[in-house]
C-alpha cells in the first residue's frame, strides 16, 4: 500500500470529505437542540431549525416595527460599507507606502522602523482614543479598521517589492527607466496581485475590528445587532447573523480571488502549471 | 578613433578582498569579447562595473571617451542568466517597454501613432530573435531559451552602445545553447553591436567572438587567498588562437577553479602557473575585426 502522504482523494471524494464536517455539525446541533427543547419547550439556547427559519425569514423580509427598515439588510449594508471603506483605505495606504518603502532606500530607512512600531500597537487599545477624537460616528469605526490592517499591508507589500529580483530593476534602468517610471511600470503592476493577497489575509482582522467597534458604539450593523439581542438571549437571531457574517466573509474572499485571476493571469499562471 | 570602451588601471575591492586588479583594456566598437575564467574570479564583477551597478575602487572606465555614468543606463544593455524579463508583460509589451519609458518620461506609456510605431519596432525585433509567433505570450509561458531570446530583443531595441551578457545561456540545454550562440553571432553582425559575453562554454563561446579575455589571478598567495585579485591573463584575437592555446586556457581555468579561495588547501602556489601574457593594450584586437570569424 502507498504511504498515506501519497494517497490523494479524487475530485468528487474531496468535495464530499469537505462537506462532511458541516453535515456533522448540523446533525449534532439538531440532536442537541431537540434534546433541550423536549426537556424545556421555552429553552432559548439552541433554537430548532424551524424557529431559526422563521426568524431568518422575518429578519430578511419584514420591516421592523420600530424603524420600518428590514433589519438584516440595513445591518448588512451598514457593516459592509464600513468594512469596504476601511479595507479600501487601508489597501490604498498599504499600496502607496509599500511600494515607496520597498523602492526607495532613504524613505525605508526613515519610515520602516516607525511603521513596524505602529503595527505593534494593539488596535483595540486605541478604540477609546478613536472614540474621543473622532466621535462615536462612522469615522472612528473606519479608522479602527484602517489602523488595524494598514501597517500589515504596508509591511507585506514592502517585503514583496524588496523581493523583486535585482536583475529586473537593473534591466529596467538599462531600458531608460527613471525612478518614477520603474515604480509605475515595473514595481506597481507586479505588487497589485500581492495587494489582493494581503487584503485577503487581513479581512479576518478587519471583521474583528468592525464588530468590536459596532458592539461598543453603533445604532446599526451586524455586530451591533448581535450584541443588542444578546440581552434577550436571542440565539435565533445571533446564530443566523454569525452564519451570515461567515458567508459574507467567505464570498468576499472568493470574489477577491477570482478578481485576481481575472486581472492578473500572468500571476496565477504559475500555480496552474505547478 | 576613440575606443568604445577604455579601461585604465581598474581595481575592485570588497573590504579586504581584492577581486580585480590592474586591468587595462581597450575595446573597439564592433568587438565581440568573450570572457572566461574560473568561478568566483570576478567576471560578473567586471560586467557590473561596465554596467555602472558597481563603481571601481581605483581606475576608470571610459565609454566613447567619456567617463561612465555611475548607474545603469540605456547606453548599456544587459542580459542576465535569469530574471531579465518582466513577468507581468507579454513578450511584445516587454520589448515595447524600453521604447515607452524612453518616449514618455512621466506616464511611461505611449499612445496613438507613437505607440503603433513602438509596437511595430518591437514586433520586428521579436521577429529577428525568432519570437515572431509568441508576441502575446507571457514570459511564464515561454521556455528558458525563448525567455533569453526575449531578453535579447528587449535590450537590442534600445540600440545600446555595448551589450553585456552574463552567462546568458548557462541555464539552457547544450543543443539550445548552440542555437542561442548562433543567434547572438547573427544579431551582433546585423546590428553592429559591441558585446561582452561571459561564458563557461569556452569551446562554443570562443568561436563566436573576435576577442577572448581570460580572467585569472596573476599572483597567488596560498596564505592569503583574498589578497590578490584577478586580471586579464590572456587577451587573444580569436582568429589567431589555435587549438593548443585553447586547450592551455581551458586547463588554466580548471586549475584556478581548484585553487579558488573556498578550497583552503591551495597547495599549488603561483610558480606552477604559466607565464601570464600581459594585456596587449589598445591594439590587442587589431588582428581580428568583424567578419574575420564566422561562427
Ligand atoms: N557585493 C559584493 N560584496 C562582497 N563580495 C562580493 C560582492 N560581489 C562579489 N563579491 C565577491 O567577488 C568575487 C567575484 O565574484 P563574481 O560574481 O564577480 O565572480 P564570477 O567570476 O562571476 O563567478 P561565477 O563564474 O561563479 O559567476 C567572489 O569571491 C564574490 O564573493
Ligand atoms: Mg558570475
Amino acid at each position: 500500500m502507498k504511504r498515506i502522504i501519497n494517497q490523494r482523494p479524487r475530485r468528487g471524494a474531496a468535495l464530499l470529505l469537505g462537506l462532511l464536517p458541516f453535515v456533522l455539525v448540523v446533525i449534532v446541533y439538531a440532536f442537541a437542540s431537540d434534546a433541550r427543547l423536549t426537556a424545556n419547550p421555552n429553552d432559548k439556547l439552541l433554537p430548532s431549525f424551524a424557529t431559526l427559519g422563521e426568524t431568518v425569514s422575518r429578519l430578511a423580509t419584514e420591516p421592523s416595527k420600530r424603524s420600518g427598515d428590514i433589519e438584516l439588510w440595513k445591518d448588512t449594508a451598514a457593516s459592509l460599507q464600513r468594512l469596504a471603506l476601511g479595507v479600501g483605505i487601508a489597501a490604498l495606504i498599504g499600496l502607496t507606502f509599500g511600494v515607496l518603502l520597498g523602492a526607495l532606500p532613504y524613505l525605508r530607512a526613515g519610515l520602516a522602523p516607525f511603521v513596524a512600531s505602529l503595527s505593534l500597537i494593539p488596535p483595540l487599545a486605541l478604540l477609546p482614543i478613536l472614540f474621543i477624537v473622532f466621535g462615536l460616528g462612522e469615522l472612528s469605526k473606519v479608522v479602527l479598521i484602517v489602523f488595524g490592517i494598514a501597517p500589515f499591508i504596508v509591511r507585506d507589500l514592502q517585503q514583496r517589492v524588496q523581493e523583486l529580483p535585482r536583475e529586473q530593476l537593473i534591466k529596467a534602468q538599462t531600458l531608460a527607466g527613471n525612478t518614477w517610471q520603474i515604480m509605475l511600470r515595473v514595481i506597481l503592476p507586479q505588487v497589485l496581485p500581492r495587494l489582493i493577497d494581503a487584503v485577503r489575509l487581513s479581512l479576518g482582522a478587519a471583521w474583528l475590528f468592525l464588530i468590536a467597534a459596532e458592539a461598543i458604539a453603533s445604532t446599526e450593523g451586524l455586530g451591533y445587532r448581535i450584541f443588542l439581542v444578546r440581552r434577550y438571549l436571542a440565539m435565533d437571531v445571533i446564530l443566523p447573523y454569525v452564519a451570515w457574517i461567515t458567508l459574507l466573509a467567505y464570498l468576499t474572499d472568493l470574489g477577491l480571488k477570482q478578481l485576481s485571476r481575472l486581472l492578473f493571469p500572468w500571476y496565477h499562471g504559475k500555480e496552474e502549471h505547478a | 578613433m576613440t575606443a568604445r570602451i577604455e579601461i585604465r588601471n581598474l581595481w575592485k575591492e570588497y573590504g579586504e578582498q581584492v577581486v580585480l586588479e590592474h586591468i587595462n583594456l581597450s575595446v573597439a566598437a564592433g568587438d565581440f569579447c568573450t570572457i572566461v575564467g574560473a568561478s568566483g574570479c570576478g567576471k560578473t564583477t567586471f560586467l557590473r562595473l561596465l554596467l555602472g551597478e558597481e563603481s571601481p575602487s581605483r581606475g576608470e572606465i571610459l565609454l566613447d571617451g567619456e567617463p561612465l555614468t555611475a548607474e545603469p543606463g540605456p547606453d548599456r544593455g544587459i542580459v542576465f542568466q535569469r530574471y531579465s524579463v518582466f513577468p507581468h508583460l507579454s513578450a511584445l509589451r516587454n520589448v515595447m517597454l524600453g521604447l515607452e519609458l524612453r518616449g514618455a518620461p512621466l506616464s511611461g506609456r505611449l499612445f496613438g501613432a507613437k505607440r503603433r510605431r513602438a509596437r511595430d519596432e518591437a514586433a520586428a525585433m521579436l521577429e529577428a530573435v525568432g519570437l515572431g509567433h509568441a508576441l502575446e505570450k507571457y514570459p511564464d509561458a515561454l521556455s528558458g531559451g525563448m525567455q533569453q531570446r526575449l531578453a535579447l530583443a528587449q535590450s537590442l531595441v534600445m540600440h545600446p552602445r555595448i551589450l553585456l551578457l552574463d552567462e546568458p545561456f548557462g541555464a539552457l540545454d547544450p543543443g539550445i545553447r548552440a542555437d542561442m550562440h548562433q543567434l547572438v553571432g547573427r544579431l551582433w553582425r546585423e546590428n553592429d553591436l559591441t558585446v561582452f559575453m561571459i561564458t563557461h562554454d569556452l569551446k562554443e563561446g570562443f568561436h563566436l567572438g573576435t576577442r577572448l579575455l581570460v580572467f585569472d589571478k596573476l599572483r597567488h598567495d596560498p596564505d592569503a587567498p583574498r589578497a590578490y585579485g584577478a586580471g586579464v591573463t590572456y587577451d587573444l584575437p580569436v582568429a589567431r588562437a589555435d587549438q593548443r592555446t585553447l586547450e592551455r586556457i581551458e586547463a588554466d581555468v580548471s586549475r584556478s577553479e581548484a585553487l579558488a579561495p573556498q578550497s583552503a588547501e591551495a597547495e599549488q602556489a603561483s610558480e606552477t602557473r604559466p607565464a601570464a601574457q600581459p594585456t596587449a593594450g589598445a591594439d590587442a584586437g587589431a588582428g581580428a575585426r568583424k567578419g574575420a570569424t564566422t561562427p
